[in-house]
């Protein structure tokens, strides 16, 4: 059922369904390689439940999600994660009792299995990709920091660096910019255009000032549906985007 | 070398504190304790294995298990029915109606051995059956809990559950079992009878030596990456599932190697004490298993033996004269603790010992000293030489 494309990420006809309530509804939406999405919409559009979707967190009840026009859909959540998908959840899901070096090197893509974890070795590879992805998310003074008592904001870069240290083709973000400082989110801004160039990203966001930096193509959602797509000057010129969104 | 020192003993504070240990059990008691006391203190370290089990499976791994007295009875049981086979050749059980079974399958009108008994005629498949019975059994209860991402109460409820279900098989089939009594009257182990003092004392530094390897062997997985994955479940279990693991198998396995821990400390305690009872299998003595690992400090592998010595000191000299009370008193110092000393034993020690000069080499830096002790940690400014800190991994 699943058509073949050049698309990194094609959703198709996709619905969920809580109790009737579609909160997810018929959507179709084609993501390129290479390419950084910015998804927007108000309250409870549905936007956090099409990242679950994707991830595997939750089921759908029909449609198709093609990754690499290869279906997730039936798939196991580890074995999205593994097929190249990475998601970042909209409050900073980071362990806090470790620190800093470890919550990369932990989220290392080896020795996931359970005899693979008992014998994994840190060798000078994983301790070079730790520092290099510290050093992305400027947090390379921290390593030895206990998680817990970092500010919110590198939490937030703390768990993107966790994706990052799986190198995933395709990393979704849920509002990652929520609570930052102005600064911090020049800074996350800056970090975004960096880490799209060679992935493709998917981000969430309900700041319009930082929608505006890193957007090249926007997609509004409304009740599950997509209300609009395109660039950021033409979704915030079409009518039906102000009067649900922008307007107020 | 360094493999060993810094992933099973846990590097120069670890290896430290198992070192006190070991003398505490190996040289100071049996030099000062006499037999009696020795063979209890003995007795005592069985149970330690269940502590030492809980540090895993509940400390690291955030599942609390009121079901490790099955997993003890099971390795318990099949010891002794190995040892009540020995101890019932057709001579000296001849007065009976069908000589060459045990004594209580006779009084229960059974004709012949029944025919899960009979494998337990051979050592080694008694010795198997001690880490393989518990580890299946621990195996399908896991994957049908934790594939179904059943967990937290709900789990730690399942387990008493089974606790009592055991127990009450135990007690009613008493024909195949010893019923309320358990296993008793046990004398050799191919020929060799533990129940003289030399032999007593012999089983004493066979447990303590097994007790420090299952310590060393936890402190292995705790130092892997498979230990910092159950701190970083317990912490935030999707982040780790949409890391790429599958959550479930992590916790089956730290499911069934608790439950071979328990079990060999079962085994033990039947060789020790000379016989095994429905007493040691359910609600009570699991829930006991947990207080000892709380009261030493559940993340704490060499903390929770303390407590385990501890709380049993103090069982056996409240029970001699106010037995009654006991049980209160239990109650009431695992409520103080999980209120005022979540880490017990071994997070008072990390937060006082500091304070005294003589005694500071020996703290470690932190409450989670297993996994904070990792050759994996490299300074910030690694960047210069990364190199000398990664020796204990690589070599
Ligand atoms: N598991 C669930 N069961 C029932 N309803 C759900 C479930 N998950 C989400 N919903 C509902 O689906 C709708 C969409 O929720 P979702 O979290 O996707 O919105 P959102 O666009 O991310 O909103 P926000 O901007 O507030 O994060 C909401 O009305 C929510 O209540
Ligand atoms: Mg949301």
């Amino acid at each position: 059922m699943t058509t073949t494309t050049d698309f990194l990420l094609a959703i198709e006809d996709l619905t969920v369904s809580f109790d009737g309530f579609k909160a997810v509804d018929s959507l179709t939406m084609y993501i390129d390689k290479n390419e950084l999405r910015v998804v927007i919409g108000p309250n409870g559009a549905g936007k956090t439940t099409l990242l679950d979707l994707i991830c595997g967190k939750t089921k759908s009840s029909s449609g198709s999600i093609s990754f690499k026009n290869k279906e997730m859909t039936k798939m196991a959540e580890h074995e999205i994660v593994r097929a190249g998908i990475g998601r970042k959840f909209q409050t900073p899901s980071i362990y806090e009792n470790l620190t800093v070096y470890q919550n990369l090197e932990v989220s290392y893509p080896e020795g996931r299995g359970v005899f693979g974890s008992l014998f994994f070795q840190t060798t000078d590879e994983v301790i070079k990709r730790v520092n290099e992805v510290a050093k992305e998310i400027q947090l390379e003074n921290f390593l030895d920091t206990e998680a817990a008592i970092l500010s919110h904001g590198q939490k937030q870069w703390l768990e993107i660096g966790m994706l990052l240290m799986q190198d995933p083709e395709l990393l979704m973000l849920d509002e990652p910019v929520a609570g930052m400082s102005a600064k911090e989110r020049d800074e996350t801004a800056e970090l975004l255009n960096r880490i799209c160039e060679n992935r493709s990203v998917i981000v969430i966001e309900h700041d319009m000032e930082f929608v505006k930096k890193i957007a090249r193509k926007v997609t509004v959602l409304h009740q599950g549906k997509i209300l609009a797509e395109g660039t950021m000057e033409k979704v915030q010129a079409d009518e039906k985007v102000i009067e649900v969104y922008l307007g107020h | 070398m360094n493999f060993v020192y810094e992933r099973f003993l846990g590097g120069k504070n670890g290896a430290l504190a198992i070192a006190i240990l070991a003398i505490l059990i190996l040289v100071i008691f049996p030099l000062f304790l006499d037999a009696f006391r020795l063979n209890l203190v003995g007795k005592y370290l069985t149970f330690a294995f269940a502590a030492v089990s809980l540090v895993l499976l509940w400390g690291y791994g955030g599942i609390l298990s009121l079901g490790q007295g099955v997993f003890f009875g099971l390795g318990g049981y099949a010891m002794a029915m190995f040892l009540k086979l020995e101890a019932s050749d057709p001579e000296s059980t001849k007065i009976q109606t069908t000589p060459g079974i045990p004594d209580f399958m006779d009084w229960n009108q059974l004709y012949e051995l029944p025919w899960f008994w009979i494998p337990f005629e051979s050592f080694t498949f008694t010795l198997l059956a001690i880490i393989l019975v518990p580890s299946i059994f621990a195996f399908i209860i896991g994957y049908s809990m934790f594939k179904r991402r059943v967990g937290g109460v709900y789990f730690a409820i399942i387990t008493q559950v089974i606790a009592v279900i055991l127990t009450v098989l135990i007690v009613g089939q008493q024909g195949y079992t010893g019923g309320i009594n358990g296993i008793t009257d046990l004398k050799t182990l191919n020929g060799w009878d533990i129940r003289t003092d030399s032999a007593k004392l012999a089983l004493y530094f066979i447990n303590a030596l097994l007790l420090l390897g299952v310590i060393m062997l936890s402190k292995f997985i705790l130092t892997s990456k498979f230990g910092q994955l159950l701190l970083a479940m317990k912490d935030k279990e999707d982040r780790v599932r949409f890391s790429g693991y599958d959550v479930s198998n992590f916790k089956i396995f730290v499911f069934c190697v608790s439950a071979v821990i328990a079990a060999i400390g079962g085994a033990m305690f039947t060789l020790q004490v000379g016989f095994m009872s429905p007493s040691f299998v359910g609600i009570v003595p699991s829930i006991e298993m947990v207080i000892f690992a709380a009261v030493g400090g559940r993340m704490s592998l060499i903390g929770v033996v303390y407590g385990t010595l501890l709380v049993n000191f103090g069982k056996t000299g409240f029970s001699e004269t106010f037995p009654e009370l006991w049980l209160f008193l239990m109650g009431g110092l695992f409520i103080a603790v999980v209120m005022f000393f979540p880490n017990g034993l071994a997070g008072i020690w990390n937060k006082y010992a500091p304070k005294v000069p003589f005694l500071r080499p020996l703290v470690n830096s932190s409450t989670n000293a297993e996994t904070k002790s990792a050759p994996a940690k490299i300074e910030s400014e690694s960047t210069i030489e990364p190199e000398s800190t990664t020796e204990g991994a690589k070599s």
